[in-house]
């Protein structure tokens, strides 16, 4: 899976492969069900390419997976499976819109360092305390994390309810508080994308930095994979697992703030866990752990979730329809035995028919 | 409100919700007790409420007040077809375990919500024909002060679900195929040298499952919630597989705390009635069956031994 993948090849072709397959899984239970597959994939992309809007939301909502799926990658690279991603992004939002509306005047720089800081440390708390858990009594992070999950939406709507507010939405945050930028925003036509895109590059490159340049990043790699190898070399096993929780909470935070300061503005009861977190997931596992690969699978995500709200009208597809090829997708990256059998099996005839000239 | 009516307040409304969660819990253990970690459960569920309440719906004229009962066959049959997904991908594919029951918990909802607006144009079901209500359980509930307290008004589906615990119990550690799938979720080379045939008990493990889970999200539909929607499951499976560990993988102790987390849950519910209770403040009582979740998998670690080979993937020898 995510650490074991060491040829470049199959790198590429695994993943690329399981979009293609999740596509043709979609497509066939939309036969099944009487819609046109090619009308609803064709409302997808369309909508989305065809104008500069809803381009920009796509990256909008990249910008966040990004830092959801790199924030779940950490975890998993140190043998942590997080599902708490989006618990930690509700945290982080509740975080960054309480700061920002407590200090509204403050200079732009300041406020915006204060806030993002905030979300970073309350998903870091909130991860923190299930890495704590794990290291010290054994709990499993599995089950600890959906749990912090369903007690973060309750608590987020018991805050908006009774501290920020009285009704289901707070207030909007100053414009000091804004993660907006102008020049994105004209040049797509008025759509949310924010300075969090810019954000996310630079944490590309700091992760890519952490995990291949640093030793830091190396200890968490080694405990990942051999855990009692890595005891025995000197490493605490207990501090990898915590650093790893806390940064990967972190991330999820800053991708609450981002969420909140940049999409928002503003912070509103839930009904559900935000499915960014789930997605991120989702993201992650496609990038195979790699943080460009993170980059690329999340703006193709962005544009799945973008590009689903027009199936509806333009093709009468539900657009749940665009969660499912998601889900078929991560099915076949986790299940990818199949589809390197499949490669195997193609490489061995090859070579036999060769073998026979 | 005097005490018996409280007490029988309090039983009945913690069955009501413990249902679900005994038989998925159950569900659970058959599935990890094979060495098949199963946390696709949620998606299980969902899928089965799913069905249920399109059962429900559409064959309450034929079946009347047998609807419900008959709509957790249903639910139960398509958490078998769910189930066999997971099987696949980690039995014979190799996937990772969490990784493929996380891809069931991000594709039941999706598909369940697609179905949903596919034949009903909307994302929820609306109101069900028939739901479960509550019931007498026969005989028991003459027996003075305990009859009123523990079996009237109540929920018959947790009644079922106990009695499915005894007869989980009896299959899982009474019976030759109890122990043969217990030895694959412990040791699975060593059964295998034994002539016992992994994949195929690792397959009974998933499906039972399936089947269970499938049962435990078509009494929450039909019970709880009277409709199927999105927030219909809400993280039941996860507190069932807590149960599970709770209960040291046993189908008794998965029963006895699905009940306690059932009592937890009702008391958001009926907190108001209850004297002491009624004074915290309801955020408290939402979060409580969450937080007694982690600070219980704290403590019962380490006394709480899961099987040896859970999570692993099996390869036949050659």
């Amino acid at each position: 899976m995510l650490t074991t993948n060491q040829n470049r090849f199959n790198a590429l072709l695994i993943p690329t492969l399981s979009i293609l397959l999740g596509f043709i899984f979609g497509a066939l239970l939309m036969l099944l069900f009487g819609y046109n597959p090619i009308d609803a994939y064709q409302a997808m992309l369309m909508g989305v390419f065809n104008s500069p809007y809803f381009m920009g939301e796509a990256m909008r909502q990249a910008t966040v997976l990004t830092f959801t799926g790199l924030g779940f990658a950490i975890a998993f690279k140190a043998g942590f499976f997080n599902i708490g991603i989006a618990g930690q992004l509700l945290a982080g939002w509740v975080a960054a819109i309480w700061v920002a509306l407590s200090f509204p005047d403050l200079p732009r720089i300041i406020l915006l360092t204060l806030s993002i800081g905030a979300a970073i440390i309350a998903g870091a708390v909130w991860a923190g305390i299930a890495g704590a858990l794990r290291a010290y009594f054994g709990t499993s992070e599995v089950i600890v994390t959906i749990m912090l999950n369903y007690t973060a939406l309750h608590l987020t709507n018991y805050i908006i309810r009774n501290v920020l507010t009285t009704g289901n939405t707070t207030d909007r945050v100053s414009d000091n508080a804004s993660l907006s930028v102008g020049w994105l925003t004209d040049l797509t036509q008025g759509s949310r994308i924010n300075m969090g895109l810019f954000i996310a590059i630079i944490v590309v490159i700091l992760y890519w930095v952490f995990m291949t340049q640093m030793t830091a990043g190396f200890e968490v790699r080694a405990v990942g994979l051999n855990p009692d190898a890595s005891t025995y070399a000197g490493m605490s096993a207990e501090r990898n697992i915590i650093l790893s929780m806390l940064i990967s909470g972190g991330l999820a935070g800053l991708g609450g703030a981002v969420h909140g300061l940049g999409t928002f503005g503003n912070l509103f009861t839930q009904s559900g866990l935000p499915s960014l977190g789930f997605n991120g997931i989702a993201v992650a596992l496609l990038g195979l752990g790699n943080p460009i690969g993170i980059f690329f699978s999340s703006i193709l995500f962005g544009v799945l979730d973008v590009g689903a709200g027009f199936m509806p009208n333009r093709a009468g597809v539900p657009d749940e329809m665009a969660d499912i090829v998601i889900a078929a997708i991560i099915f076949f990256v986790g299940a990818n035995y199949i589809i390197r059998v499949a490669l195997d099996k193609m490489q061995s005839n090859k070579t036999a028919e060769k073998g026979g000239e | 409100m005097d005490i018996v009516s409280l007490l029988q307040l309090i039983v009945s409304s913690s069955l009501v919700y413990a249902a679900p969660l005994i038989f998925t819990a159950l569900g659970g253990t058959f599935s990890e007790r094979s060495g098949v970690v199963n946390i696709g459960l949620e998606g299980i569920m969902v899928m089965g409420a799913f069905m249920s309440a399109i059962f429900n719906l559409m064959f309450y004229s034929t079946f009347g007040a047998m609807t419900p009962w008959l709509g957790l066959l249903a639910g139960g049959l398509i958490g078998i077809l769910f189930s066999l997904i997971h099987a696949v991908a980690t039995i014979n594919l190799r996937a990772d375990h969490i990784v493929s029951g996380t891809v069931i918990n991000l594709a039941a909802p999706a598909l369940a919500v697609f179905l949903t607006r596919a034949i009903y144009g909307a994302a929820q079901t609306g109101p069900l024909a028939r739901s479960f209500g509550f019931a007498n359980i026969f005989l028991l509930e003459k027996i003075p002060v305990i009859g009123p307290i523990f079996f009237q008004n109540t929920s018959g589906p947790a009644y079922l679900g106990i009695l499915t615990a005894v007869i989980a119990w009896v299959v899982l550690f009474k019976t030759r195929f109890g122990l043969r799938l217990r030895s694959v979720g412990e040791h699975p080379h060593a059964a295998e040298t034994l002539g016992i045939n992994v994949y195929l008990m690792k397959y009974a493990g998933v499906m039972i499952s399936g089947f269970l889970g499938g049962i435990g999200g078509a009494i929450q539909a039909q019970a709880i919630h009277n409709e199927f929607g999105i927030l219909t499951v809400a993280g039941q499976g996860f507190i069932a597989m807590a149960a599970m560990i709770f209960g040291k993988w046993n189908p008794l102790g998965a029963m006895a705390a699905a009940i306690f987390f059932g009592f937890a849950q009702s008391l958001a519910r009926i907190g108001n009635y209850i004297p002491i209770i009624q004074d915290i403040p309801g955020v408290w009582l939402q979060v409580l069956p969450y937080l007694l979740t982690i600070i219980i998998l704290v403590g019962v670690v380490g006394r709480s031994v899961a099987p040896k080979d859970l999570g692993n993937t099996f390869v036949k020898s050659k």
